[in-house]
């Protein structure tokens, strides 16, 4: 089995579901002959042609219309967003269009839509390049908001996503594309949308957490088990619809929990998250359910990210709190 | 210092020459006479007969959905009169595989294409049966964001360009809807991959209150085109003779592989801008709306056919109590569709499998529902 990068992952899934499926087709700013702004594209436009990978002129709004006619006759749009921070130029083929095609025409039409998008921070972009919008669209009904943490995790879901008949929106961490290898099969596989992941087993805390903070939760379970306390981290993979099942599991279990996010406190899901955890499962807490977060300022100059970004230690530290509470 | 660049310099006069190249074109004039020979599409007897057949049907659907609306028994309504032939003589020129992109005014289009008339209204009062479009009808639902139809139709025609399918796709917007980033992405996209679209603009005079003249400085509407590089032309939008000219032309260049044209049809609408409460005298003068009215597309066509002899009162009557008694059989149709539930909208959120909070809100809401 190779030993691939989330990004290898990511242009692993989409040649699979091109070759699977000639009604696939991707396109978006630079995913040509470019193979993308970070070569998730590479090789793809050589390999399935014009016809089916190809570049658009540079405007998001535009894309998300060019998607839904393209859905509209019966094709299989994946369509890039070269970075989430852009979403606003295409919100309203997002939420106001795409959203709620099946909704809006009663099952008649529908959108099977993948939207891929990096985003996230600590790789010192531009402004309006590393926000953590995710929250945006996991408000809006009618739309599944995926984000992978691992190379094996990208893959699968991607792949989910492609296939799925209603809109996902994938969303690329930037920092994660490179930062790992795992072992990836070559062969087509799926793992659920909608279905969290138990990337770390524990008896006295929860940590429910997606995207880049996976790992970061994952470093502060590892320093919290010298001082003898046994984590759970949870990623949640899929952010909208959440897995609530697996958490109340786990919260039932550990009678502690914690969320952690990138974005700001006031956006993101982790608010989401605790009221899930308190509607349901309020009898089993010995402590209150507390986040870990970025503060409630606009995504910061990239000089200064690494002073906003949550991380390990801050993870640990609110761990302690809870499990001391 | 400006570099002299000897006569090509002169962005005053490029501008001039690209505005001085959209003359409206008319071929049918106020007065019912042919005024260009040329262009005339000489269209079969039955043909026109058609045209007219459809025109005042939709005068009279207008007129019934305004007083069904203030009866009540429709819900949002946008009125029509006045802009016949913009819409039904583009819409004449297609086929059945084509596929229309509609802006919230352009119902009658929708309903020659396909669109059952109670589906229409059911559309009106806001109950979502009325969007589940018939299966094999190529047509959206009224788009309600100015300009989204104009970037989706770009998406259809290239998915027609893909399939080597020999349709069409075109969408309607008004003059403010061209001021909208959408309408330039749309064209600029369909221009770019060369698809199969036609882009109509009915210039109406006005968006709600705004006129015109506010929206742009734009000599024509037409001329948004030419920086697309997408053929343009402007023309009476009161005339059914040259609106159709315009749009089998574009049809027949979309087919050919030649890409996408921009009609603006020139043309009024007479009654407010919905039905909810908007109040014309406000921004348009009594000496205007009677200008517009001398140039009436049902007006001038009648006089056209009658004088060919082949056309009459009695026809038109015949067409008139057509359409009442349809319209009151589609009323019919549409009250005896049941109620929707909160139940209903649940299920139709998603294609695929319905997620964990939704389904235990569907549970909680089936419960009341069966009490």
């Amino acid at each position: 089995m190779a030993e691939l990068t989330m990004i290898q992952a990511i242009t692993d899934a989409l040649r699979t579901e091109l070759k699977t499926d000639e009604n696939v087709l991707l396109f978006g700013e630079d995913v040509g002959a470019n193979g993308g702004v970070f070569r998730a594209t590479e090789g793809l436009h050589k390999e399935f042609g014009e016809e089916r990978v190809f570049d658009t002129p540079l405007a998001e709004s535009g894309i998300g219309g060019l998607a839904i006619g393209l859905a509209l006759t019966g094709f299989r749009p994946i369509m890039e967003i070269q970075f989430f921070g852009f979403l606003f130029e295409v919100m309203d083929s997002v939420s106001g269009q795409i959203a709620r095609m099946n909704f809006r025409t009663g099952g008649h039409f529908n959108a099977p839509i993948t939207i891929r998008a990096p985003f996230g921070g600590g790789v010192a972009t531009p402004e309006m390049h590393a926000d953590s919008l995710e929250g945006l669209v996991a408000a809006q009904p009618g739309l599944t908001v995926v984000i992978p943490s691992t190379p094996y995790d990208a893959k699968g879901l991607l792949i989910s996503a492609i296939k799925s008949d209603d809109p996902v929106i994938f969303l690329e961490h930037m920092k994660l594309y490179r930062s790992f290898r795992q072992e990836v099969p070559e062969e087509e596989y799926t793992i659920p949308l909608g279905k969290a992941d138990v990337k770390r087993e524990g008896k006295d805390l929860t940590i429910v957490t997606y995207g880049a903070m996976v790992q970061e939760s994952l470093k502060a379970a590892e320093a919290l088990e010298k001082e003898n306390y046994s984590v759970e981290v949870i990623d949640l993979r899929t952010i909208q619809p959440l897995d609530i099942e697996t958490i109340i599991q786990s919260v039932e279990k550990t009678n502690r929990a914690i969320v952690v996010q990138e974005a700001q406190r006031q956006a993101g899901i982790a608010a989401n998250v605790v009221a899930e955890i308190t509607e349901r499962a309020i009898l089993s807490l010995e402590a209150p359910v507390m986040r870990v977060t970025a503060p409630d300022t606009v995504y910061p100059f990239a000089a200064g990210e690494n002073t906003w970004l949550p991380n390990a230690k801050d993870i640990a530290a609110k761990a302690r709190e809870v499990l001391t509470f | 210092m400006v570099a002299k660049k000897g006569n090509q310099y002169d962005p005053v006069k490029a501008l001039q020459l690209i505005e001085s190249q959209f003359d409206m074109v008319q071929i049918l004039n106020e007065e019912g006479k042919i005024v260009d020979k040329d262009l005339d599409p000489k269209l079969p007897d039955e043909e026109l007969v058609e045209l007219m057949n459809r025109m005042v049907y939709t005068r009279i659907l207008d007129q019934r959905s305004i007083s069904l609306n203030r009866q009540g028994r429709l819900g949002f309504y946008a009125p029509t009169a006045g802009q016949e032939a913009s819409q039904l003589a583009s819409q004449y020129v297609l086929e059945k595989d084509d596929f229309i992109l509609p802006g919230y005014r352009d119902v009658p289009q929708l309903l020659f294409h396909g669109w059952p008339l109670h589906m229409a209204f059911l559309w009106s009062r806001g109950h979502y049966a009325g969007s589940v479009i018939p299966d094999g009808l190529n047509i959206f639902p009224p788009q309600i964001i100015i300009g989204a139809q104009y970037i989706q139709a770009a998406g259809v025609g290239l998915g027609f360009k893909k399939k080597g399918q020999k349709s069409v796709v075109i969408t309607y917007t008004g003059d403010g809807g061209t001021s909208q980033g959408d309408f330039y992405e749309g064209l600029n996209f369909a221009g770019a991959y060369k698809v199969p679209a036609i882009f109509v603009i009915q210039n109406n005079q006005y968006a709600i209150s705004t006129h015109r003249d506010v929206q742009t400085a734009a000599k024509t509407l037409a001329q948004k085109g030419v920086a697309a590089g997408v053929p343009s032309v402007l023309v009476d939008g009161m005339d059914p003779l040259a609106v159709y000219v315009a749009t089998r032309d574009a049809r027949e260049r979309a087919v050919n592989g030649d890409g996408p044209t921009l009609i603006e049809t020139m043309c009024y609408r007479y009654g407010p801008h919905t039905m909810a409460g908007d109040d014309p005298t406000r921004y348009r003068t009594s000496d205007v709306d009677n200008e517009w009215e001398k140039r009436d597309p049902i007006v001038r066509f009648r006089t056209y056919l009658e004088a060919k002899g082949i056309w009459s009162k009695e026809q038109e009557e015949k067409v008139i109590e057509r359409a009442k008694e349809e319209i009151k059989e589609a009323i019919k149709k549409a009250d005896a569709q049941p109620k929707q539930k909160a139940t209903d909208f649940m299920k139709i959120m998603y294609k695929g499998e319905m997620p964990f909070n939704l389904q235990e809100q569907l549970d909680a809401y089936a419960g009341k529902e069966s009490n």
